[in-house]
C-alpha cells in the first residue's frame, strides 16, 4: 500500500491529474477574491442561493462528468497497465500475495489517492465558492443547509471514485489501450440524460446524480431533450453502485489471477 | 516421470503456444538440484520455460510442479521461487534498499526482518554502500546486482536467473558465480540462462540444451557430448612424439583427422570410437615408448555440444 501510495502520488505522469483536481479550487479562490475586491454589497450582483446553484452545476458538469472521470481513468487504468508498460508487474506476481488482494491493494491505494485529490478539491471549492458573503456564507454553512451539502457532495465524490474507480481498474486490466474503454464510458454516461429511463439506470453517474443535494436547471434546448426518470432514493442509489463497483472488483481479480506476464504484447 | 517428486522442478509433456507461435513444445524435463543451465539461441523458449515455472505464464498443455507446488499457486510457489527476470526495468521513485524491503514486506515478513534480509541480499552482491541511492541512478552491472538480491532476500529455494551475467563486469561476474555454486551446494535448484556458454560450462551441473521451442539434450554435459554419436570425438593428446602417434592413427578406420598442434608438442585428433582410439594408443606407448604428458577430450563442452547439436547460427547468439 505504501508503495503504492508514494507510486500514485508522486507519479511524474499523473502530473495532470492534480490539475484536474486543482483547477476549480483555483477558479474559486479566484472568484472570492475578486468577489471581495469588489466588495460585497458593491453590485449584490448574486445571492448564496445562487452560488450554490453554480457549484452544484460545477459539481454535476466539471466534477463527475470530466473531472473525477479522466481523474480517476489515470489513476486506477494505470494501477496495472503501467506496470505493464514499464516491465514491472512481474515483481508484484512474484510475491505470495493473493492476487485478488493484490487487486484490492491497489484499488484501495488508488481510492485514497483519488478521494485525497477529489474530495478535497470538492471541500476546498465549496468553502470559497462563497467565502466572499463572510459571516453570512459561515451562517449557510454552520446553521444552514451548507453543511449537509458539503456533506453530501463529498459523500457522491468518494462514490463517484469508487464506481468509476472500479470500472477503470477493470479497463486497466483488459485493454492494452484504457483510452478506448474510457471513452465509450464517458460517451455512455454524458448521453446518460437524453437515455430511455431504463437505460439511464445502467450506469455511474445516474445514481450519483440523484444523491447530489442541489438540482441544477437544464438550460434549453437541451431541456426538451431530457428524459426524465425519477431519481433513485439513497437507500437504493449508494449501496446499488457500491454493488455494481463490487461485481466489477470481483471481476477484475478474477481476471488479474489468470493474467500472464507478455510484456512484448 | 516422477511429477509429485518434491526436490525436483518437473515438466510433463508441457507445451506453450502465443496464438499461433511455437514457445515450447512438448517439454518433458526433471530438474534436479544444483546449478541448471538453458542454453539455446533466441527465441529458443529459455524464457518461456522460465516463466511458466514462476508461474508467470501458463502451459497450454501439460503439467508443471516446482518441489511438488503447482505454479497456479503463487501464494505457495512464490515463497519456494525467486526469479531475476530479463527486464531491465524497476519502480520508479525507489531506492536499491527500499526497493528489496519493499517487496519483502509483501512476503509478510516484520518490518525489522525485512531490514535484515534487505541489508544481507545488498552485502551479499556488493551494494551496500549504494543501498540508498536510487535504482534509476545505478549503473547496468548495479540494476543487474540489485535485481539479484532482490530474487534472493527470501531465501528461496528454487532461483530462476535470467540472463543473470548480462551487465557485469569480468570481477561481479566472476562473484555472481561464485554466489550461484554457493546456492547450488547449499542445494537450492539454480536455473540459469545465459548466451555466454564457456561460463556456463564452468557453473553447471547439467544443462538443458533448446532450439526452436525442443528440447535438444538435457543432463551432465560430457554425457550429453557422449550421446552425440554422429560427430566425431576431438581429443588432445600431448606426447614427445606426436608425428609417431599420428602415423599410427592413420591406419585406423575410425580415425577422422589428426593433426600436430603449433608447438609440436600434442596432436589433436577426432575420431568416430573413442573406445578404440584409448586401446590403439595403450598399445602405441607400449610397443614404442610414446611419453604421454596428458589424454584430454578436447570438445565436450558446452560450445561443442551446442554447435554440434543446434548449428553455428545458433552459437554465435
Amino acid at each position: 500500500m505504501r508503495l503504492e501510495l508514494k507510486k500514485t502520488f508522486l507519479s511524474k505522469r499523473g502530473w495532470w491529474i492534480y490539475f484536474l483536481a486543482l483547477g476549480p479550487v483555483a477558479i474559486t479562490v479566484l472568484h472570492w477574491l475578486v468577489e471581495a475586491r469588489l466588495g460585497r454589497g458593491a453590485g449584490n450582483r448574486h445571492s448564496i442561493g445562487e452560488d450554490s446553484i453554480i457549484f452544484a452545476g460545477m459539481f454535476l458538469f466539471y466534477y463527475l462528468r470530466a473531472g473525477i472521470f479522466f481523474g480517476a481513468m489515470g489513476i486506477f487504468s494505470n494501477l496495472f497497465r503501467a506496470e505493464m508498460l514499464e516491465k514491472t508487474l512481474h515483481y508484484y506476481f512474484l510475491t505470495p500475495l493473493r492476487r485478488e488482494l493484490l487487486v484490492a491493494g491497489k484499488y484501495l491505494a488508488g481510492l485514497i489517492v483519488a478521494v485525497v485529490l477529489f474530495g478535497s478539491s470538492v471541500v476546498l471549492a465549496f468553502l470559497t465558492i462563497g467565502r466572499h458573503f463572510g459571516a453570512s456564507w459561515t451562517d449557510y454553512l454552520l446553521h444552514g443547509p451548507g453543511l449537509h451539502q458539503l456533506g453530501a457532495y463529498f459523500l457522491v465524490t468518494v462514490l463517484a471514485c469508487v464506481g468509476y474507480g472500479a470500472v477503470f481498474l477493470l479497463s486497466g486490466l483488459l485493454f492494452k489501450n484504457p483510452m478506448i474503454p474510457a471513452a465509450v464510458v464517458w460517451v455512455w454516461e454524458n448521453l446518460n440524460p437524453f437515455l430511455p429511463s431504463l437505460l439511464k439506470k445502467i450506469s455511474v453517474i445516474f445514481y450519483l446524480k440523484s444523491l447530489c443535494p442541489v438540482e441544477v436547471p437544464i438550460p434549453p434546448p437541451f431541456n426538451v431533450m431530457v428524459v426524465d426518470a425519477d431519481p433513485t432514493p439513497f437507500w437504493v442509489a449508494t449501496p446499488g453502485l457500491l454493488a455494481i463497483s463490487l461485481i466489477l472488483l470481483v471481476y477484475a481479480a478474477a481476471t488479474a489471477r489468470t493474467t500472464e506476464i507478455s510484456y512484448s504484447d | 516421470m516422477s511429477g509429485h517428486n518434491n526436490s525436483l522442478i518437473s515438466f510433463e509433456n508441457v507445451s506453450r503456444f502465443y496464438g499461433e507461435v511455437l514457445g515450447i513444445n512438448n517439454v518433458t524435463l526433471s530438474i534436479p538440484p544444483g546449478i541448471t543451465s538453458l542454453v539455446g539461441p533466441n527465441g529458443s523458449g529459455k524464457t518461456t520455460l522460465m516463466n511458466m515455472v514462476c508461474g508467470l505464464i501458463r502451459p497450454t498443455q501439460g503439467r508443471i510442479s516446482v518441489l511438488g507446488v503447482s505454479p497456479q499457486h503463487p501464494e505457495k510457489l512464490c515463497r519456494l521461487v525467486g526469479y531475476c527476470a530479463q527486464f531491465d526495468a524497476f519502480p520508479k521513485g525507489l531506492t536499491g534498499y527500499q526497493f528489496i524491503y519493499s517487496f519483502l514486506m509483501m512476503f509478510g515478513f516484520l518490518p525489522a526482518e525485512c531490514d535484515r534480509r534487505t541489508r544481507e541480499a545488498l552485502g551479499l552482491v556488493g551494494l551496500m554502500d549504494a543501498a540508498n541511492r536510487h535504482v534509476a541512478a545505478y549503473s547496468k552491472g548495479m540494476r543487474q546486482r540489485v535485481k539479484l538480491a532482490q530474487a534472493i532476500a527470501h531465501d528461496p529455494r528454487v532461483i530462476i536467473l535470467d540472463e543473470p551475467l548480462n551487465g557485469l563486469d569480468p570481477l561481479a561476474r566472476a562473484e555472481a558465480i561464485a554466489l550461484f555454486r554457493q546456492w547450488g551446494d547449499k542445494g537450492c535448484h539454480v536455473v540459469v540462462s545465459s548466451h555466454i556458454l564457456h561460463e556456463v560450462d564452468r557453473i553447471s551441473d547439467q544443462v538443458i540444451l533448446l532450439s526452436q521451442g525442443y528440447v535438444v539434450a538435457e543432463g551432465q554435459i560430457h554425457s550429453v557430448r557422449s550421446e552425440v554419436k554422429e560427430q566425431p570425438m576431438q581429443i588432445l593428446v600431448r606426447c614427445d612424439r606426436p608425428a609417431l602417434l599420428a602415423s599410427r592413427l592413420f591406419a585406423q578406420d575410425h580415425v577422422v583427422e589428426a593433426k600436430i598442434v603449433a608447438d609440436s608438442k600434442g596432436l589433436l585428433l577426432r575420431t568416430r570410437d573413442a573406445d578404440s582410439f584409448y586401446l590403439l594408443l595403450n598399445r602405441v606407448i607400449l610397443d614404442s615408448g610414446l611419453e604421454v604428458e596428458s589424454v584430454a577430450p578436447a570438445d565436450d563442452d558446452v560450445n561443442s555440444v551446442y554447435q554440434y547439436l543446434i548449428g553455428a547460427e545458433g552459437a554465435a547468439q
